[in-house]
């Protein structure tokens, strides 16, 4: 079963996409706990695109696919205005540091990292896909 | 998101309603500040309609730890659903933040 929706940059969209990741994860065997984990993870990978690369600029899209495999979640985030933001070049900040300089930012990419079991960024065709996989039991 | 606030012999009271996200952590942000600005050194942050939480939201409270310790101010956040709290305790805040039950804790947390 695949999932897929495509939304506007719009603050106000952020949390369609978070209806739109819960009413998906409902028919998977996940707790309330681990759906708003994930929910949280994409809805991080989108508010980071909608503001540091689209800028809430209404005429630019993001697209939001969920696959469900026998022993994992894929979500796919894309988004067709390249940047060159590269994961493998993000240095994460401890909590420490963080909390020191009183940042009030740092922590989406953190948070996704911890919750989900693996994170890219493919490039290609004019467009980044952001996939990230979370296994799951079947218990 | 609605923001309720009322104080109570000296206790300021911050109520947060629905999602803490990216569009909504500066409300909060804002009303922190103020009550930090007007010298509250007692602040409750009752989370009992806090549906959702994005670290934006949790970079609300990070930001003002280091203040919290600064001015000796004591704040507790209560009345926290499972699933708000298990965002804070993904990035260990729920051993740097005060976070209790219900007021009663909380009250009594900031003695």
């Amino acid at each position: 079963m695949i999932y897929y929706y495509k939304i506007n940059c719009l603050p106000k969209n952020l949390k369609l996409i978070r209806e739109f990741v819960t009413s998906a994860l409902r028919n998977m065997p996940l707790s309330d706990i681990e759906i708003n984990q994930l929910v949280l993870a994409v809805d991080e990978i989108c508010t980071n695109l909608m503001v540091h690369t689209h800028h809430y600029n209404p005429n630019n899209f993001i697209e939001v696919s969920i696959s469900q495999f026998p022993e994992a979640i894929q979500f796919e985030i894309i988004d067709k205005n390249i940047t060159d933001f590269d994961i493998t070049q993000y240095k994460f900040s401890g909590m420490t540091k963080i909390i020191q300089e009183r940042r009030k930012g740092g922590l989406g990419l953190l948070l996704v990292h911890k919750i989900m079991d693996k994170v890219e960024i493919q490039r290609e065709n004019c467009q980044n896909t952001w996939r990230l996989l979370k296994t799951i039991s079947q218990n | 998101m609605q923001i309720k606030e009322y104080t109570e012999k000296n206790i300021h009271t911050i109520e947060i309603i629905g999602d803490l996200d990216a569009s909504s952590a500066i409300q909060l942000d804002q009303v922190l500040e103020k009550a930090l600005q007007d010298g509250r050194k007692k602040i409750l942050i009752d989370c009992q309609n806090l549906m959702y939480i994005a670290s934006a939201g949790l970079g609300v409270f990070v930001s003002h730890i280091e203040t919290f310790k600064e001015q000796n101010i004591h704040c507790a956040l209560y009345n926290m659903s499972d699933k708000v709290k298990n965002i804070f305790q993904i990035l260990g805040l729920d051993s740097l933040l005060v976070i209790v039950k219900d007021r009663e804790t909380a009250l009594h947390s900031i003695q």
